[in-house]
């Protein structure tokens, strides 16, 4: 069982909160907001594709104070909540922290790692959509791929040391990153974005569809085997990077439930092509390798 | 239960010949319990002519309920003189301010710092409290239940349900009802038109039924299109609403600042006139307005 002391932990937690957002969304932010009359579903747009506004934002919404009758998982939901000038000064106020910097010591590149996120999360809604509609929701899926490996930007920020070691495991010793996390660290990025997302009061099945994004014997469910599936296909055609390449022997173990493998399901779903475009566009990257 | 209105106009108060009527302060109601424990419901201009008939009686017991914390519905609050004088008590309530991260008690520590007030916070003599509260948890007042309910407004706002020995009120401070932030033809339309119908379903539960509903109602319809996304709702609003939830009898409220006597009666009229049949009584609040359930 992974565990982190409980004095890390309430670093971690501390120190998420003054955490910096990704460059675009920040500068989109700060532009978009000097017109009174931006529109709303423009604002949302930038702010969904930042994990870490997205968090943040579920996290003060999800707290205490609103007493909520259902947990809030989607930005669009966080603004018919809380309207779109709360949204907009709360991301305001994101914007002014700072932009995580491309490059932190260990060499982890944040961009690429955003654009695998987002693909992650176009993808798992778009595998929602076509096989799962009656059972998950294709927004929650999208947040779910968003936030999945949120765990990494904050060892990234936080954990540089152990993490660089961790990192330096997996193309060392061919072991998937989450095993090297685990040695290095003592808990893997899927338990500490968990870990995190619990803390803070996020919906309990995307809390454990970030804990069991790699846990191939987890209960089954259609949010997570969405999630799963988009990761693999996003890792296998190398879509960012998530610090974890992908690993052929993996295919073995997805869900069974989209109707083949992971190249019959990949080509089923078309050309991811657009996908990859928007999200390049977001991350700021030229290409997607 | 009794309800006086003490300031009735939206946004910046509004005195002068052509709101004499009506009134030209603004938001302030005060609320009494059957046992005459007092509520009073946002500190606007109107609060100001409520302190000085509390005066007679001291000392004054308070409870004062902010919906939210613009400045239509705060600026008499340095000017509630009760707060000066010793052996008073006065509790305010209000909401966590989520983009500040303060609970209510930042209300009166901005208002009154030394560039914008002369006195500061610490030198008032009553007995101040602060409560910050939670969405949907009652606060008992003497016999009175107080619930906040969450609004929307462009900042954190909480209207109020209060009950007291099976008579009902609700006041839902400034509101706007929610509109669908993309087009029609836009992809996520429809699962935003759902979170809106969830969200008015619930808002609507949490008022429920009740004898008197103060509603804004700042628009005409007319007026309310380059108006959107301001926090404020309209007249028809505030009847369909009335409308929905059962209300006994609806008191519109939050008039237009430079709407007249004259005008806001004509456009009230017209607002009428297009709901023939609105479920229940309909009033244009007034300051001195007084309703005993």
């Amino acid at each position: 069982m992974p565990q982190i002391s409980l004095e890390l932990e309430r670093k971690l937690v501390t120190a998420v909160e003054r955490m910096p957002a990704f460059p675009k969304s920040v500068q989109t932010i700060l532009e978009m907001t000097r017109n009174i009359n931006c529109l709303p579903k423009d604002l949302v747009g930038v702010i969904e594709k930042d994990p870490v506004m997205t968090m943040k934002i579920l996290r003060v919404i999800n707290s205490a104070y609103y007493g909520l009758p259902n947990k809030i998982t989607s930005v669009g939901q966080s603004v018919v909540y809380l309207g779109i000038n709360t949204i907009k000064n709360l991301a305001l106020s994101f914007a002014a922290v700072g932009i995580l910097p491309r490059f932190n010591t260990t060499g982890f590149d944040i961009q690429r790692y955003l654009l695998h996120s987002l693909t992650v999360a176009a993808v798992a809604r778009l595998l929602c959509e076509k096989y799962a509609r009656a059972e998950a929701d294709p927004g929650d899926c999208y947040i779910a791929g968003l936030l999945h490996d949120f765990g990494k930007v904050v060892f990234a920020q936080f954990m540089s040391g152990e993490f660089m070691k961790a990192l330096a495991f997996t193309v060392d010793r061919g072991m998937p990153l989450y095993a090297a996390e685990t040695e290095a660290i003592g808990a893997d990025h899927a338990y500490v974005g968990a870990l995190l997302a619990k803390k803070w009061q996020f919906a309990e099945p995307l809390v454990n569809c970030i804990r069991d994004h790699h846990a191939a014997h987890a209960e089954p469910g259609a949010m997570l085997d969405c999630l799963r599936m988009a990761d693999a296909i996003c890792r296998k055609h190398e879509f960012g990077d998530s610090g974890n390449p992908w690993r052929d022997e993996e295919a073995a173990q997805l869900p069974g439930r989209f109707g083949g493998d992971i190249e019959v399901v990949s080509a089923a779903l078309g050309d991811l092509e657009k996908i990859v475009a928007d999200a390049q566009a977001f991350a700021q990257i030229g290409t997607a390798k | 239960m009794k309800i006086k209105m003490w300031g009735v106009r939206g946004s910046i108060p509004s005195p002068g010949p052509r709101t004499v009527r009506y009134g030209g302060n603004t938001t302030c109601i005060e609320v009494r319990g059957d046992d005459d424990s007092l509520i009073i419901l946002d500190a606007g201009t109107g609060i100001f002519p409520l302190a000085q008939t509390l005066l007679a009686r001291l000392p004054v017991m308070a409870n004062i309920f902010i919906t939210h914390t613009h400045w239509d519905h705060i600026q008499g609050l340095p000017f509630f003189v009760p707060l000066f004088i010793p052996g008073n008590q006065v509790c305010i309530h209000g909401a966590y301010d989520i983009v500040s991260m303060q609970g209510i008690e930042q209300v009166m520590n901005v208002q009154m710092q030394y560039s914008f007030f002369p006195i500061r916070e610490a030198e008032l003599r009553a007995r101040i409290e602060y409560r910050t509260l939670t969405v949907g948890e009652p606060v008992a007042i003497g016999a009175a239940m107080v619930t906040p309910v969450l609004m929307n407004h462009p900042v954190t706002d909480l209207g109020y349900r209060i009950e007291c020995n099976g008579k009902s009120m609700f006041f839902t401070g400034d509101h706007e009802p929610w509109g669908n932030i993309y087009a029609p033809d836009d992809p996520g339309h429809g699962e935003y038109q759902a979170m809106i119908d969830q969200r008015q379903a619930e808002l609507d539960r949490a008022i429920g039924p009740v004898d008197v509903l103060i509603c804004d109602s700042a628009y005409t319809s007319a007026e309310y299109p380059p108006k959107i996304g301001w926090g404020h709702g309209t007249f028809d609003h505030a009847i369909a609403m009335a409308r929905r939830i059962g209300a006994g009898r609806l008191l519109c409220t939050h008039h237009e600042p430079t709407r007249g006597d004259d005008e806001l009666e004509s456009v009230f009229a017209e607002a009428l006139a297009r709901n023939p049949d609105p479920g229940c009584e309909v009033l244009l609040a007034y300051e001195g307005m007084e309703i005993e359930l």
